[in-house]
């Protein structure tokens, strides 16, 4: 008896939008099983991991904390994939990002007007994108796969922000240790929830969402995103321009990251360090995809995600258990979704004689 | 409840039951936020060792928690904050990047005490402690300088900060007294915790000529590199001689316990300050792992005078004369580098090779 994969004429809508739902059900199924077997009530350990983390609002503020950086990543990038554009290189926008705006910020070190963020924040964008268009011309000019170019770039863009901290911008008064002055009051994010770390980047990654959605729904571009990602060909007869997509792709992901990066530095960590992201770029590429590259869904992802973080955490200071459980816990998420997904896509065709003598054909003639 | 004996005793039972309850509501709670991974058996693994000490020694009257592999940045400031909230009095964060974090967490829980490892911020409830890890590196020096063939020491390092370049100035230092000829090669790694990067960097300074690998970076990988090339090697943190067996020279110990049990001691007698420990090789924070049987014993006894010289004052790494790279003195014959200088180090001594990144 054997198996093969049949692709299914028509995969069930329905099913496409419900895959991630199963896929938390049998993440959460699974993740009970494993903590029963581990000896721990698995209902408890479920509980500080999904509920206890944002039982008050602090709590829930911190999750939005975390996950705004996914979210507006998630977002950029989600289109450039929709578009068959793989920006893998999110996270090297994101710190060029948060470089230029840092650069803004210690430039004008002291400084009390209420231009310093807004520049900031034009700076991050700009930094992003600057980091974005280097794959978009390598990919259109010299044809090179922008995975690769846009992820060694990532790493570029690390050493060049550990060269700035460690050299040019390091703290005049902080003992030689790698990291810039603290921001002035002025380039640091207005909290909007008092006590806690929620700053306005929440407000600005809502309106992203909200543009891109209707970017995407509403307006030429995003039907030629769509069309490209879907069916290249008809695309092409139509006289879309592939170029101009990749451009549009890659300075918007690229934009967006770098936002992000500033929002980051200007936000919760309040100055430059050499680690100014633990992943976010990377993370985001798994949330556009579990957010099935819809505006919506990313938002609900980045939610999800970060809160296997947050729930991590409390795993640990609550039940003592190792951080390798938030690691096995996303693993089965992503797991499970993607194989819910080949189960929409294609059917399990079991073939019993058919495949036998085939088989032995094959010995035969080998 | 039939019988009234029994009523007395599910009374009597309650109230044990609250009394005990009482109890542990009083206990002391201490929390350990850790950069890298329980089992990196180098750094983390040590403060984990430590965190064991305080629960050895304390018992039921204390309960310890921890969260590993904690990113150095905004997530350090949650896990913090969400550990002053949940009632922990004393807060242990080890790694440098956790200082502001660390320090913005401390401006709003008063009341609970916080202690950063081998930062510079103090307030009124947090303390900053730190290992003199150069003075083992020191002894080690000596024998590397008696010891290497081709002159040549590789050292990989974790980040050009003061703490990382005392440790290859010490080394630098102690095994030219020895060998006038000895070098330094250094290659960062940018990294506290990366085996392949590691063992990346060991191999490329065996490669360039080193014949004993010292690191500051926190997995066993140079030494296993080392073990396999049949060089040596000097294990980070925690006795690594399990990972190589023949060739694990010594070993730069960390031993927290004593100052986690006395800061857990002074938060219970409530009697915690605020302030700087520095601990070498006399308070015993460092410590020497046993000498391979393989080295000499004139070797192991000239490393052994230095340590004991160490410790009796005779002899500070940093007396002068200091000479940096360029061939400048820093302080003359006769003076030693205070805690100040030796704090803010940002320059290589002579017998270094190439430039301290900037």
């Amino acid at each position: 008896m054997s198996f093969s994969l049949v692709a299914r004429p028509q995969p069930s809508k329905l099913m496409v939008y419900l895959s991630p739902l199963l896929a938390l059900i049998l993440t959460l199924f699974s993740g009970f099983l494993m903590f029963s077997l581990m000896g721990i009530d698995g209902l408890d350990a479920l509980y500080a991991f999904f509920i206890l983390p944002i039982s008050d609002s602090y709590g829930f503020s911190e999750l939005l904390v975390k996950a705004i950086p996914l979210i507006l990543i998630g977002v950029g990038l989600s289109i450039g994939f929709k578009a068959n554009v793989w920006n893998i290189g999110a996270e090297g926008q994101l710190v060029m990002g948060a470089v230029a705006a840092g650069g803004v910020a210690l430039f004008a070190y002291e400084s009390e007007s209420i231009w310093v963020l807004p520049a900031m924040m034009i700076a991050g964008i700009l930094g992003g994108m600057a980091w974005g268009a280097v794959p978009a011309w390598l990919k259109t000019r010299f044809n090179a796969n922008e995975i690769l170019t846009s992820l060694m770039l990532t790493y570029v863009a690390g050493l060049f922000l550990s060269f700035l901290v460690h050299g040019p911008w390091r703290d005049p008064e902080g003992f030689n240790f790698p990291e810039s002055r603290l921001f002035s009051e002025s380039a640091l994010l207005p909290i909007i929830l008092e006590d806690t770390r929620l700053h306005i980047g929440m407000i600005i990654a809502l309106l992203v969402v909200a543009t891109i959605w209707i970017l995407l729904s509403k307006t030429l571009i995003g039907f030629q995103v769509k069309v490209v990602g879907s069916a290249p060909r008809a695309a092409r007869f139509a006289g879309f321009k592939e170029k101009g997509l990749i451009w549009f792709s890659l300075l918007l992901g690229g934009g967006l990251a770098g936002l992000a990066g500033m929002i980051e530095v200007s936000g919760p960590i309040g100055q430059l360090v050499p680690q100014v992201s633990p992943g976010y770029g990377f993370t985001a590429i798994i949330v556009a995809f579990v957010g099935r590259l819809h505006p919506l869904g990313v938002t609900i992802a980045g939610l999800l995600l970060a809160l296997s973080y947050l729930g991590g955490e409390t795993l640990q200071i609550e039940m003592g258990l190792p951080q390798a459980v938030t690691g096995v816990f996303q693993g089965m998420l992503l797991f499970f979704l993607l194989a819910c997904d080949v189960l929409i896509k294609f059917r399990i065709n079991m073939t019993q004689k058919a495949s036998k003598t085939e088989s032995v054909k094959q010995e035969a003639s080998a | 409840m039939k019988h009234p004996f029994k009523k007395i005793v599910g009374i009597a039972a309650t109230v044990a039951g609250l009394a005990i309850a009482g109890q542990s509501m009083a206990e002391t709670k201490v929390g350990f936020v850790y950069v890298g991974p329980v089992g990196d058996h180098g750094w983390t693994y040590r403060h984990d060792i430590g965190r064991q000490a305080i629960e050895d020694k304390f018992g039921d009257q204390v309960k310890t928690t921890y969260v590993e592999s904690v990113k150095e940045g905004p997530d350090a400031e949650r896990v913090v904050r969400k550990m002053a909230a949940s009632g922990h009095d004393l807060i242990f964060t080890t790694s440098f990047g956790f200082m502001n974090p660390t320090l913005k967490v401390a401006k709003k829980f008063p009341k609970v005490k916080f202690e950063h490892a081998t930062g510079y911020k103090r307030v009124k409830n947090m303390s900053t402690f730190a290992g003199r890890f150069y003075e083992g590196r020191y002894v080690v020096g000596t024998a590397a300088g008696h010891m290497t063939k081709s002159n040549i020491i590789g050292y990989v390092a974790s980040f050009p900060i003061p703490e990382v370049v005392r440790g290859i100035n010490a080394v630098a230092r102690s095994a030219r007294a020895v060998n006038p000829d000895a070098t330094v090669k250094v290659v960062w790694v940018n990294s506290w915790y990366d085996p392949g990067k590691e063992a990346d960097a060991a191999k490329t300074l065996i490669d360039q000529g080193a014949d004993i690998i010292l690191q500051h970076t926190d997995s066993p990988a140079p030494l296993q590199v080392a073990e396999q090339r049949g060089v040596w090697g000097v294990g980070q943190a925690s006795d690594m001689s399990s990972y190589a067996p023949n060739n694990q020279l010594t070993a730069i110990i960390d031993n927290w316990d004593q100052y986690y049990i006395e800061r857990t001691q002074a938060v219970i007698d409530g009697n915690w300050k605020s302030g700087d420990t520095w601990g070498g090789i006399k308070s015993g924070m460092v410590e020497m792992a046993p000498w391979n049987d393989a080295v000499p014993a004139d070797v192991v006894a000239a490393a052994e005078k230095v340590q004991k010289a160490i410790v009796d004052g005779s002899l500070h790494p940093f007396q002068g004369p200091v000479i940096n790279q360029n061939g400048e003195q820093v302080i003359p014959a006769g003076e030693v580098l205070d805690d100040g200088a030796l704090s803010g180090m940002n320059y290589y001594v002579q017998g270094v090779e190439g430039s301290l990144p900037k």
